[in-house]
């Protein structure tokens, strides 16, 4: 990673952990390119500049044009394709990984063709046949792919309506689209989809000035639209690439170190190659097997003779130090706004305090999976991941083959919050392939995925305020250690701020995760807010209101207090607690009311208000469920997600050892979502995740006075047993 | 160890020829291509590979497959009957209760098993059963109510 592109203001933070810096550019369908794989109907084409950049926009000035006779773009970021035969598809790089976004762009492109959804058929992520994206990633398919493709939809209706027109005879305004149908003003003539883009060859792009359904008028978008394919995934039809199966395929396997950085020093593979059907592959460090059957693999893999050297390397008790002692002085976080010394001179109390969370797992519940094929020269890897074109191009680099020889295909996967972006498994699986000469399956066990992926990062977090007896906050520093600059900035109106993310080395490899930052960032600044209510003598809720005049902050805050009945008095070692936050476009409330068993320490949610607003909604239900989810996920992060390390190795690399919310982790949980139809739709797959840690440290403070500052909130035994010290105030 | 001939999947007797310590799971999916029963731990944690052995929900992955020889197993795929689907695989379309829908199948089976030795559990035997399927995208609460539908003792769905 470049120094240069810390600076906050150029580099969105999705990019920040990204692994591999890929060329943004790359784009595979060009005009020419497009056009000699279009064979006919109608196709309407998204630049990709629309959806990548926003500099390039002036460009697309379309006006005076003749009607089908536009420019085509040299770069194009997603297409709708009316086929001859009446099907619509939908041309995507965007990845379904659970957040149900191949339901809810087949709302909105069928919204505007007006037609049912399903009618839509979308292809997703294979880099032969889509065109370059970024990646799923960030929370950007409903802000910026959605509204594309709905302009690309409204579009193609206009050309398909003019073009029936034509052929019913009539003007374009008599004809409506009823059931999928074109029908003139009295319906006793009607054309199919099919029959309208039949011997049709058009290709148009998304002119500048095309309208889109305004969202009071939605039918279609904002009703909630059953899961696409649900069925296949309740009868287990559903293919994960971990299901895959070619003809002729092998197993795949490879040789682990027992840690991190270590390096081979003998292997012995005599008897493994031996075995009948068995492959090993040796390649510098790399040891992989590969044989026709898992039993072989498993009599290969024990047959193989090998030991490495690994060197000392810090562990967990550490890192913290560590984060800070290797840290930059600055990597940005915005401007200082007033200025700190006169806002502390200005404070009646002030506090000083260090808060910190672990490195955590996606541990999505599909483990990395590939299958890769060699055929003519050609790569086709299958696999699970966020990024198919920047996997793409790991594959180009790794196997040293051009990007054109390589297919990436991502079928529906297992999720992967973040976690997903990075191509290890299709790399291998694709050396493993090359050297057998067949079909490889490479399925990574629960202990490589712990091992061998990512982690989200750990941080310390150092927040000194000042604060008046009024409640007003007059001074707000704020110095992230490694753990990132997503939502580093708050909707707070302080006057005074100073807000700083530092880079450090981190021990463990480290990537997106679902919010990224976002969650250690809302940690510290809302329980921070908390101490401070408490330091001045009031009501959290109130103390927050004191400090916004973002109405959007204001209204998720009040009702989040208000469906939670805030200040109604709690049973005897209860507790509850709030927090508020915004990122990526969307505004998150939370409130949680706990208690703790006295014995064993152990923290109970009781139960939990989540109040969201991310615009306009799309799908209330899968809203309502992705939300319910995020808040789920988030009580392991919060209590008791967090990986345990020394020298290279995790010591909890497993479900048995490293504890995943449960259904008995779960509360009654109330989502209130709230419906600003004025506003344009945000992506919701990650800010929801934010409120809850805070929320809950929060509560247990109410129930207990004792103030924890470290995520995940409970050690291995409950509560810490020694109090923290609750204060370190200086008046 | 004595190889295992073969495997009454589904109510159909299927020919395989295994050692007889190869986990359950490996043989369904890699020997038998039933590819709905997933991977997700191999350590009995997840529960993503839960399938019935005699009517009773077990952990295929630490399942020797000779420990079920001559016992009569279900696995997702043998849920559905002549294209009508279990009432618990229609309730968890019915209660959306699936995101990445990788851990459906074993919750499906999880379920199922429970409902066969008790058609009307009370929200804390749901929990209770189902306490060690994990589903990483949180969708928890909708499989309880998923498996209320079912047992038709939830009071209200969601619309």
């Amino acid at each position: 990673m470049n120094d240069e592109q810390h600076d906050l203001e150029l580099a969105p933070e999705v990019e920040r952990y990204e692994l591999f810096a890929d060329p943004i550019y790359n784009f595979s369908f060009n005009r020419r390119q497009f056009l000699k794989a279009f064979s006919g109907g109608i196709a309407l084409l998204v630049p990709a500049s629309n959806l990548f950049a926003q500099a390039a926009q002036q460009e697309q000035d379309e006006s005076g044009r003749g009607r089908f006779n536009q420019r085509v773009p040299n770069d194009i970021g997603a297409w709708i394709h009316i086929e001859e035969s009446g099907t619509v598809s939908v041309f995507t790089g965007k990845v379904e990984l659970g957040q149900n976004i191949r339901t809810s762009l087949a709302q909105a492109v069928a919204e505007e063709l007006h037609v049912p959804v399903n009618t839509i058929r979308l292809v997703m992520a294979d880099t032969d046949l889509v065109p370059f994206d970024m990646g799923t990633f960030g929370s950007r398919t409903t802000p910026t792919m959605a509204p594309q493709l709905r302009k690309a939809a409204a579009a193609a209706r206009e050309t398909l309506i003019t073009l029936a027109a034509e052929q019913l005879k009539v003007a374009p305004a008599d004809v409506r689209i009823v059931n999928a149908r074109f029908v003139n003003h009295d319906a006793s003539k009607s054309l199919s989809l099919g029959d309208v883009a039949k011997g049709q060859k058009l290709v148009k792009t998304i002119p500048a000035d095309v309208a889109i359904t305004t969202v009071k008028d939605w039918t279609i978008a904002g009703t909630s639209v059953p899961k696409v394919g649900a069925r296949d995934f309740v009868t287990g039809k559903h293919e994960y690439t971990s299901d895959m199966k070619l003809p002729g395929m092998l197993f795949g396997r490879i040789v682990r170190p027992p840690a991190m950085n270590s390096s081979l020093l003998s292997v012995d593979t005599k008897a493994a190659e031996a075995i009948k059907g068995v492959t090993v592959v040796r390649d510098g460090d790399f040891i992989g097997i590969t044989a026709p059957d898992p039993q072989a693999v498993a009599r290969a893999e024990k047959s193989i003779a090998v030991h490495w050297k690994t060197p000392a390397q810090p562990g967990a008790s550490e890192l913290f130090q560590l984060l800070k002692r290797d840290s930059s002085p600055s990597r940005g976080g915005g401007r200082p706004v007033g200025s700190i010394t006169e806002g502390m001179a200005a404070a009646d109390k002030k506090l000083s305090q260090t808060y910190t969370v672990a490195y955590i797992a996606h541990a999505p519940l599909e483990p990395r999976a590939a299958v890769a094929e060699w055929k003519d020269n050609k790569l086709t890897v299958w696999t699970g991941t966020q990024r198919p074109f920047g996997v793409r191009s790991e594959l180009a680099e790794a196997l040293r083959i051009p990007e054109e020889s390589v297919r990436v295909i991502v079928p529906d996967t297992g999720s992967g919050y973040g976690g997903k972006h990075t191509g290890e498994c299709a790399i291998e699986a694709a050396r493993l392939a090359r050297a057998s000469g067949k079909p490889v399956k490479l399925v990574w066990t629960r202990e490589e995925e712990f091992a061998w992926a990512y982690f989200r990062p750990a941080g310390v977090i150092e927040v000194s305020s000042g604060v008046k007896n009024d409640g007003t906050v007059t001074a707000w520093e704020f110095h992230n250690y490694n753990s990132g600059a997503s939502a580093i900035q708050s909707k707070y109106a302080f006057p005074n701020q100073n807000i700083q993310f530092h880079n450090s080395k981190s021990p463990l490899r480290q990537g997106s995760y679902r919010g990224l930052a976002a969650t250690a960032n809302h940690f510290a600044r809302e329980v921070h807010m908390d101490e401070l209510a408490q330091l001045v003598g009031m009501d959290p809720v109130a103390f927050r209101l004191q400090n916004i005049q973002d109405p959007r902050l204001r209204a998720v805050l009040e009702a989040t207090a208000k469906s939670f009945g805030w200040g109604a008095k709690k049973q005897a070692g209860r507790g509850a607690g709030i927090a508020c936050g915004f990122e990526k476009g969307s505004y998150i409330g939370t409130a949680a009311e706990v208690s703790i068993d006295p014995k064993t320490k152990k923290v109970k949610i009781e139960r939990i208000v989540a109040s969201y607003e991310c615009g306009a909604i799309v799908n209330p239900v899968h809203l309502h469920n992705q939300v319910e989810g995020a808040v789920v996920q988030a009580i392991g992060g919060a209590l008791f997600e967090g990986i345990e390390f020394q020298n290279g190795q995790i010591l909890n690399a497993k479900f048995s050892r490293y504890r995943l919310p449960r259904f008995s982790d779960v509360p009654p949980i109330e989502i209130v979502l709230l419906d600003r139809k004025d506003l344009p739709s945000a992506g919701a797959g990650e800010t929801p995740i934010v409120g809850l840690a805070p929320a809950v440290a929060n509560a247990i403070f109410a129930a207990t006075g004792q103030r924890l500052r470290s995520l995940p909130l409970e050690s291995q035994n409950g509560l810490p047993q020694k109090a923290q010290k609750t204060q370190k105030a200086q008046d | 160890m004595a190889n295992i001939t073969s495997l009454s999947v589904n109510g159909k007797k299927l020919p395989v020829n295994i050692d007889s310590q190869t986990s359950l799971l490996t043989v369904l999916r890699d020997y038998l291509n039933l590819t709905g029963t997933k991977y997700g731990c191999g350590e009995s944690q997840c529960g993503a590979c839960t399938v019935l052995v005699d009517g009773v929900a077990a952990r295929s992955c630490v399942t020797p497959v000779g420990k079920v020889a001559g016992k009569q197993i279900t696995t997702i795929e043998g849920l559905e009957k002549d294209g009508q689907l279990h009432p618990l695989q229609q309730a968890f379309i019915e209660a959306d209760a699936m995101q990445c829908g990788y851990c459906t199948p074993g919750m499906i089976m999880a379920g199922a098993g429970l409902l066969s030795k008790n058609p009307k559990p009370s929200r804390d035997e749901i929990v209770k059963a189902m306490d060690r399927n994990v589903c990483r995208c949180g969708t928890y609460l909708r499989i309880v109510k998923a498996i209320e539908i079912a047992s038709g003792t939830a009071k209200e769905v969601r619309k």
